[in-house]
């Protein structure tokens, strides 16, 4: 009973100081572990600090790339789901077969045929567009289906009202569904956008200078694999956990309002 | 207003639920429908309201035949106020920009003109106060009276009310109620569907009944309840009278 404060219980919920006391104890319990473990493989930084500028080129790419793709996946996520549900059949099958193809493929996949496979058989030679085209393709197929439910999440009753004030088949779309869409894929559409931050990694094998190219790159040269492998965790992680607490937040946000 | 249904078939997959369907009756301010659960009141009134197609037949409304091609049902349907039982209004929009939405992109008002005209229209059934609502925030009987705004509001040439209060409870029912009650000497003719007896009774000028695929009795409020000629009439009310 004397570390009750550590404890955080339905009938007795913890404070701020059991809390921050948690969290204090454990970096330092984690980071003594930790150094205890490497610190002899952690005395490098000077060499690696000297390719930062590799590491920050690196970054940018990844975060042009993440967001490109993002651009892109969105538009054809959106033409996708809507082409699922045309009435003319074959705009129907191409995009079911488009969706479940590349759902059932791993990404590693895609990337090695899409880029040395169809990209090469095209001429296609610029690996950051080829490599974005293909990420966009991938996130596509997820985002496809987050819409499409989206829209089939859209009750009659709404469709009818539209129909009933005269609204044409565009301006029910465009008034009255997509806006109730927007509002309930953007927590998972944010989701997905952390995704592609991760997946973004997976370029690195058609040799695109991401992040994940670039800490391989110093790891080679200076031979101190945790003083390039922990930056590039960390760089990661700068970019991913601010968009998964605003995930969060937005998930709150649509709970409270519906 | 004057309606004429003649022939009308209409079945949902194998479901037939007009077979051949005549009906002509003329009315100066409320016709109600009542009748059983799933005797076809609403697909009566979706049909007359342009959201529905019979399959075979035709309907005219004071002479008009109601077209069958995709646009003019849409401008049958543009000159018309329909309410359903819930759910009328879009979730993501305040209550001012649920009564814009129809003014603004299908009848083309200004922003300017669509904005004063729901607000008058908010303020005529006491609603002002909540214009910057959305419906998730208003009660029922709110959402229901903001319906009934927007139908209004577009100058519908009649009001097709699907039980309006039928997902209210007895208090906001009373408060729907009033608004349709004060509508029905004011302006527009309303055909209504509803549960609500007493009030078919008290404000209709003409009661239908609409069971097993037909209409087999028309006739003014007091002599519909009082005197009904029908024995499927009769059977219907001593259910609906019973407790
Ligand atoms: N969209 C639909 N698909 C299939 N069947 C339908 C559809 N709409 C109505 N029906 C069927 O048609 C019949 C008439 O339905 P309708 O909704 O017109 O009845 P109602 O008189 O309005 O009943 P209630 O008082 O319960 O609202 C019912 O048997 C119903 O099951
Ligand atoms: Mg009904």
């Amino acid at each position: 009973m004397t570390a009750d404060f550590l404890f955080d219980r339905p009938r007795k919920p913890a404070g701020l100081f059991g809390k921050s006391f948690s969290i204090a104890l454990l970096l330092a319990g984690y980071s003594a572990l930790c150094w205890l473990a490497f610190s002899e493989s952690l005395r490098n930084w000077e060499k690696v600090w000297s390719y930062r500028e590799t590491f920050w080129n690196g970054w940018l790419t990844t975060v042009q790339i993440s967001a490109a793709a993002l651009v892109l996946s969105s538009l054809i996520g959106g033409a996708t789901a809507l082409a699922r549900r045309s009435n003319f059949l074959p705009l129907r099958y191409t995009a079911i077969a488009y969706v479940e193809t590349v759902r059932g493929l791993p990404l590693m996949v895609l990337v090695l045929f899409g880029f040395y496979g169809v990209a090469n058989a095209l001429g296609w030679q610029d690996r950051v567009s080829a490599g974005i085209v293909i990420l966009s393709l991938f996130s596509g197929a997820y985002i496809a289906e987050m819409i499409r439910s989206g829209i089939e999440s859209v009750g009659r009753s709404q469709w009818d009202s539209a129909r009933a004030i005269g609204l044409t088949p565009t301006q029910t779309y465009r008034f009255v569904v997509f806006p109730q869409v927007l509002r309930q894929i953007l927590p998972p559409l944010a989701g997905q956008f952390s995704s592609l931050i991760k997946d973004s990694s997976l370029l690195y094998i058609i040799g695109i200078p991401e992040l994940t190219f670039a800490a391989n790159q110093v790891n080679s040269a200076t031979y101190s694999t945790f003083e390039s492998f922990v930056p590039l965790g960390i760089c990661y992680l700068l970019l991913t956990l601010p968009v998964s607490l605003w995930t969060k937040r937005l998930e709150k946000k649509t709970r409270y309002e519906t | 207003m004057k309606i004429s249904l003649r022939r009308i078939a209409k079945s949902y997959g194998g479901q037939c639920v007009f077979r051949s369907l005549d009906f002509n009756v003329e009315f100066e301010h409320t016709l109600a429908l009542v009748g059983p659960s799933g005797g076809g009141k609403s697909t009566l009134l979706r049909l007359l309201a342009g959201l529905e197609l019979p399959d075979s037949g035709e309907i005219r409304i004071d002479g008009d035949l109601i077209p069958s091609d995709e646009s003019g049902l849409r401008a049958h349907r543009q000159k018309l106020g329909v309410v359903f039982q819930a759910y009328n209004l879009f979730p993501h929009l305040t209550a001012l920009q649920n009564i814009r939405l129809p003014l603004e992109q299908v009848h083309r008002l200004s922003a300017q003109e669509a904005d004063s005209r729901a607000k008058q229209f908010l303020a005529r059934f006491q609603l002002l106060n909540h214009a910057g609502k959305q419906p998730a925030q208003l009660s029922g009987g709110q959402r229901q009276r903001v319906a009934i705004a927007r139908a209004l509001a577009v100058d519908p040439t009649f009001l097709l009310l699907d039980e309006p209060t039928s997902a209210l409870d007895p208090e906001m029912t009373a408060e729907v109620l009033d608004v349709i009650a004060e509508l029905r000497t004011s302006e527009k003719p309303i055909i209504l569907v509803t549960h609500e007896i007493g009030f078919a009774r008290h404000t209709a000028d003409l009661v239908a009944l609409v069971a097993d695929g037909g209409i087999p009795e028309c006739s003014p409020a007091t002599e519909f309840f009082d005197q009904p000629q029908h024995a499927t009439t009769r059977r219907f009310l001593q259910r609906v009278l019973k407790y």
